[in-house]
Parts: structure tokens; C-alpha cells; sequence
């Protein structure tokens, strides 16, 4: 076992990850909630695309599961300034998801049980860049943090992450979500600070 | 529409009924909810005293989701990040949303069919 003096360690950084501009890192996992927490079944669960068509894709909890799990370990930043690094989650790549939904849209509007919403471009939830999580540290994703499933997006702000999705809506027309269309940023890019309109 | 707090509803119960959601979604309302961490309306007087000369948490507004008349101070509101969230204390409709970043704020009022200020004569 090495011996070394934590004195000049300091404050533990690890040094892989990087701060986009105007963050601070957590070591917790703040909640921030807009409304009360939704107790969802996974008896009842439902996830659902729907195209600018009106096809329905929808997969039970139990088909959830069937799909192949992806394990990703990410940084997340939230856009109230706190950042937590090597988050690790359970869950099932939107590329799964949508690799057999047809659709000619280029927009996508994230809904959620209890009436949240939020929007992003289709292609930032397509090659690994998100997923529908259902885990978390090796547990079940907790209700307080988007559980039974929550999207995952972690190249942008953490809102764009919708806790308690119920399924997403695909546009051929950008839509904004429920923090978008009261000043928050359309997009959300933390290494742009992308935090409100006109940033 | 649902009710934020606790919604096992029994034999007194006179809240409305929960509505559907607009879109393609309409059971996303229809779901049970633990018991969140909320603040009154009072809550909403400092961050609204800087838009608007009178105090507004005795004004009366009306929800568009079921109808109910009361005062800003009756609200639930949750935050204060990534915003203020104010919601009816009968049904749990999005009543306002205060945001306040950069150099501007952020007010949407699309819950309320109305607000009655009342102004000294």
C-alpha cells in the first residue's frame, strides 16, 4: 500500500475530467424539482415514440428489460452551475430504441409522467449519446431522480435529461419543452453555456 | 389533472377529477405522487417585487385547469432552481413560472385566466 500524505493531495480532482465554463463540481447528487415527484408503477410503465406520422412504438417495463443494457459512466452538468463527474448508469441506448422507427423528423419533445417536457435535436439522442436509464450505482434508479426511467443526455444541461419519461414525441418542427419557453437556452450546451435565451 | 400532494381520493373529496394531457400523451397527468417539498405563495414576494411596484401575493387569480379562485399566496411553489414554479393548491396545474438568469426574467403566467390587484382609491 503507498503511503502518501493526503495533505498534498488536497482536494480529490480526478484529473480525466473537465469543468465547462461558470461550473462547479458536487460530490452529492442535488434534486431539483419543478413540481411533485410522479410514483410510477413499473406494472403500468409505458415508453413510447411517437413519429410526425402519429406510429406509435411503445415498449412495457418488461420489454425494456428484454433490450440489450449499455453501462455508460458520465460526467453531468447541470445548468445551476453544479457539475458531478463519473455518474454511473444502467440503461438502454436511444440507438435501440429508434433504430426501427421510421420518421422523417429532425426535432424531438421529451414527455414525462407528471406533465414535464423538454426538446432537443433527434440527432443528439441518436450514436451513443443518450439513453433511456433505468439504473443507477448499481441500484434501482430512484424516484426522486427520474425512477423507474429516466432520459439521459449528458452532453447537454441536465434539464434536457427528462426524470420520469414517458415517451417522446418526434417534430418536424422544433417545439420547446417546459423550461425552454420560459428563458431557458433551446439547445443547452454546457461547454457554449448555453443557459438562457441569447446566450 | 392531478393534485401534487397525496391523491387517494375518498367519499369527501370534491377536488375535480384529473384531466387529460394535451398531446399524444394523455395519461401522463393521470399518475399518484409522493409528497413533495414546496413553499407558499409567499414565497414568490421577493422575486415578484422586483418586476412589479404593488405586492402581488394578495392578488387573487383564477386557475385554467379547474377553476379555482385564490390569492397568488395559496400556490405551491416549487424551486427556486432552475426556476420558481408555482402550482394550484387543488389540481396541481403549472399556474406561473418566474425565471431569472442574466440580465432579464422570465414570467409566464399561462395558468391563470386573470389576476384581481387591488389598488388603493
Amino acid at each position: 500500500m503507498a503511503i502518501v500524505s493526503r495533505g498534498f493531495h488536497g482536494r480529490r480532482q480526478p484529473s480525466e475530467h473537465r469543468l465547462p465554463p461558470g461550473q462547479y463540481e458536487v460530490r452529492d447528487f442535488p434534486v431539483l424539482s419543478a413540481g411533485p415527484t410522479p410514483r410510477i408503477s413499473r406494472d403500468t410503465w409505458e415508453f413510447t415514440i411517437v413519429t410526425e406520422t402519429g406510429a406509435r412504438h411503445s415498449w412495457s417495463w418488461p420489454q425494456l428489460m428484454a433490450l440489450p443494457a449499455e453501462e455508460p459512466l458520465v460526467d453531468l452538468h447541470c445548468v445551476t452551475k453544479w457539475s458531478k463527474f463519473a455518474t454511473p448508469w444502467r440503461g438502454v441506448s436511444m440507438d435501440t430504441l429508434l433504430g426501427d422507427v421510421e420518421t422523417e423528423a429532425d426535432y424531438a419533445l421529451v414527455h414525462s409522467y407528471g406533465g414535464y417536457t423538454t426538446n432537443l435535436p433527434v440527432a443528439d439522442l441518436l450514436d451513443g449519446q443518450a439513453w433511456i436509464a433505468y439504473g443507477y450505482d448499481g441500484e434501482d434508479l430512484a424516484p426522486e431522480h427520474g425512477g423507474p426511467a429516466r432520459l439521459l443526455v449528458p452532453h447537454l444541461y441536465l434539464w434536457k435529461s427528462a426524470k420520469w419519461v414517458r415517451g417522446i414525441q418526434l417534430l418536424l418542427q422544433d417545439e420547446p419543452g417546459f423550461w425552454e419557453s420560459a428563458g431557458y437556452h433551446d439547445y443547452g450546451d454546457p461547454w457554449r453555456e448555453q443557459r438562457y435565451q441569447g446566450d | 389533472m392531478t393534485k401534487p400532494s397525496q391523491h387517494a381520493q375518498d367519499a369527501h373529496d370534491t377536488r375535480p377529477p384529473p384531466r387529460p394531457a394535451p398531446g399524444p400523451f394523455p395519461d401522463e397527468l393521470d399518475v399518484p405522487y409522493l409528497d413533495g417539498e414546496y413553499e407558499d405563495g409567499n414565497a414568490l414576494a421577493g422575486p415578484l417585487s422586483e418586476i412589479f411596484a404593488v405586492d402581488l401575493t394578495a392578488a387573487e387569480g383564477r386557475c385554467t385547469g379547474c377553476g379555482t379562485t385564490g390569492p397568488i399566496a395559496r400556490l405551491h411553489v416549487y424551486g427556486p432552481a432552475p426556476g420558481l414554479v408555482a402550482r394550484c393548491p387543488d389540481c396541481g396545474q403549472v399556474v406561473l413560472r418566474l425565471v431569472r438568469g442574466g440580465d432579464a426574467a422570465w414570467l409566464d403566467v399561462r395558468g391563470m385566466v386573470s389576476l384581481r390587484i387591488r389598488i388603493e382609491g
